[in-house]
């Protein structure tokens, strides 16, 4: 009843195109963004913030980044891990010698040395495919944290081997470093997530997007009809690459305040990879959905004893942490393989009928 | 000048200066390359006949380890143990044909891939549960000593894991040429629509290669658990079989066994010879580069089926 289409005619092409062509939707699209703006700094305390809500904004941002290139230009990649810690090693080395230029420039800008990086990696893709591909990907990986672990120039010289977020402001407000408070940090990430997905729901719906789609569903149609494999999947593999090391930078600099390299570790990557894929593969809503989902499990997992008040040993429940996680990805698979996204989409089709669905 | 030569020359003179330490460096390599063929060769056996690419391996390798070494602390003699706990790699295979697999049937290979994942956490956890996290001395009656042939020191247990993967090769490959069931498989891995058509039922055949990579999994889990004892970290070594299996190729057993020799070795000489140069610990990586360079000439391993792709 209240979500229905019906009188709104589209009397252009730009109005057809829209990114969200029903009215209902962009009021529901605008209500979230000026919620997420506003409720949270307001509401939430520093524990909602710091421990769900910046994380969840920082991971989305990389599951976009890994669903850019898995999910629409169908490259299966391991690595994000690896392009993750570039962005945020670059973001230290940058803040660290140029302590004068703005935090959000070093970000874009580690995004651009993750980007280079990552066409590097890339490379392989154009001979190598499917799983010999991924498990190639995993190469980088292994290398990248193998470096930053043994060149010390990248920490500056500290003897722990850890990268620390210095204070910086922005527009006079600290947003980085151990005297930011957790609200100006959120707004940060979310100003930039919210961007990027601007961007990215852009891209994927332009040439480029099509041209990375034609490729997933059939490399060598794609390429008889005239995309050029070479660069289409660099361009995917560079900017994927792009938004992992933003989010890597974010990471260390928004959510962790420190990190080394063992924060971007293998685990990390299988981590993204399941926001993706719970998500649901090749969808922008899809990527903040999973990681909603793959931030909220372990926290729920971890405080649901102490609600029912069981007490159990430590050991005891770590492990059961893991087996409820890897049963309920399992579960989740066979319930939808299609993702959050699709079961948002199925909710939509039966909110066009309800209440009279006859 | 110098790099070049210190890249280039100064190893190969080292070689040459020191045949029984090559020698050395060789078995030992040719030894850690048999241990990861031994895990490799449960990524194959179920990627030929379901094409799932299961990252649990790992994990099934941990928990066969564990169950053998909990079984063998509470009193059961070995060879009992060795028996139960086939059976439990058995059982678990059904479980996981029922629970897993069959549910997924007919579904894209990266959801099977992750949910080889969640199975790979979830064994993690049940394993420890069970039967603790602490490490473990599994000691199977196979001295971790050494002996000595014409100057070169060799490893006995690391013997024996060569012997034993020889052995496992060869049943595996009579197994897979000789027997009914092993026309089936070679069938369904063949084309799945084509074996079922003839009547060849694709879950019993599912269940049997998940057995069959179970037992290959505690083969590998003994002989891993006897050299480094049985703790959280083994199924870690699922990810150093996984460039074994690239470079082999993910459908074929002899690729599995010598990708592991090439891995094993060239990871030893690199280590050895090359590895001062960068400052050590390549380990984690060198594999995969080794694999990534043969990648480039063959994309599908080398002794992969030949991609042949059409519009």
């Amino acid at each position: 009843m209240i979500y229905r289409e019906a009188g709104q005619f589209k009397t252009s092409y730009a109005s057809d195109q829209a990114i969200f062509p029903i009215v209902q939707d962009r009021w529901v699209a605008g209500l979230v963004l000026v919620t997420a703006i506003l409720v949270p700094p307001l509401v939430a305390n520093e524990y909602w913030l710091q421990a769900i809500l910046i994380p969840f904004l920082v991971y989305a941002l990389a599951a976009i980044g890994l669903n850019l290139l898995t999910g629409y230009a169908g490259q299966l990649s391991l690595g994000t891990g690896g392009f993750m810690a570039v962005g945020a090693y670059s973001a230290f080395k940058l803040t660290t010698a140029f302590p004068r230029v703005s935090v959000l420039l070093v970000f874009l800008a580690s995004g651009v040395i993750a980007a280079a990086v990552g066409l590097v990696f890339g490379l392989p893709s154009l001979r190598i495919k499917g799983f010999y591909l991924a498990v190639a990907t995993l190469a980088s990986q292994f290398f990248l944290i193998w470096l930053f672990n043994k060149v010390p120039w990248f920490v500056n010289y500290a003897s722990s081997g850890t990268i620390t977020a210095p204070n910086r402001a922005v527009l006079g407000v600290l947003v980085t470093g151990p005297n930011a408070t957790a609200r100006a940090r959120y707004l940060v990430a979310l100003g930039l997530v919210a961007v990027f997905a601007l961007v990215a729901k852009n891209l994927v719906r332009g040439r480029i997007g099509r041209s990375w789609m034609a490729i997933r569903d059939r490399d060598i149609a794609a390429e008889i009809i005239g995309v050029r494999p070479l660069r289409t999947k660099l361009l995917a593999f560079g900017i994927s690459s792009f938004y992992c090391g933003v989010a890597g930078a974010e990471l260390v600099f928004l959510f962790l305040g420190s990190a080394e390299t063992l924060a971007f570790d293998i685990n990390q990557s299988f981590l993204v990879l399941f926001m993706v894929i719970i998500g649901g593969v090749g969808s922008i809503l899809g990527s903040f959905l999973g990681s909603a989902f793959i931030i909220l499990v372990p926290i729920l997992l971890t405080n649901t004893p102490h609600w029912l008040g069981i007490r159990m040993p430590v050991a005891l429940q770590k492990e059961l942490e893991l087996m409820v996680f890897g049963g309920l990805i399992i579960l989740f698979l066979i319930v939808e393989p299609h993702g959050l996204a699709r079961l948002w989409q199925v909710t939509k089709e039966k909110l066009r009928l309800w209440p009279f669905p006859y | 000048m110098e790099i070049v030569r210190a890249v280039l020359v100064a190893p190969f003179a080292d070689m040459v200066a020191n045949p029984a330490f090559l020698a050395e460096v060789l078995i030992g390599g040719i030894a850690a390359g048999l241990m990861y063929s031994l895990v490799a060769l449960g990524f194959v056996l179920i990627f030929k006949a379901s094409g799932v690419f299961n990252f649990a391996q790992g994990a099934l390798v941990l928990f066969s380890a564990l169950t053998l070494v909990g079984l063998m602390e509470r009193g059961v003699p070995v060879w009992l143990a060795l028996g139960l706990t086939m059976a439990v790699m058995v059982a678990l295979a059904f479980a996981i044909e029922r629970v897993v697999l069959r549910p997924l049937v007919n579904q894209e290979a990266i959801i099977l891939f992750m949910a080889t994942i969640g199975l790979n956490f979830f064994l993690e956890g049940f394993g420890e549960m069970v039967w603790g996290a602490n490490v473990k001395k599994l000691d199977v009656g196979i001295p971790d000593t050494t002996f000595v042939v014409r100057g070169v020191l060799v490893n006995r247990l690391e013997l024996t894991a060569a012997v034993t993967a020889a052995v496992l090769v060869t049943v595996l490959a009579v197994f897979f040429q000789r027997t009914r069931i092993g026309r089936a498989l070679r069938a369904v891995a063949d084309d799945h629509e084509a074996a079922l058509s003839i009547g060849i039922p694709l879950k019993t055949i599912w269940v049997v290669v998940w057995s069959v990579s179970g037992l290959v999994a505690l083969a590998a889990g003994v002989m891993w658990g006897a050299k480094s004892g049985v703790q959280f970290s083994l199924s870690l070594i699922a990810l150093k079989a996984l460039p074994v299996l690239i470079l082999g190729g993910f459908t074929s057993v002899p690729g599995a066994i010598v990708g592991g020799l090439i891995i094993g070795v060239g990871e030893k000489l690199g280590e050895v010879y090359w590895g001062p140069l960068v400052g050590g610990a390549i380990e984690n990586w060198f594999a995969y580069v080794l694999a990534l360079m043969f990648l480039f000439f063959r994309p599908q391993g080398l002794f992969g089926e030949k991609i042949i792709e059409r519009v």
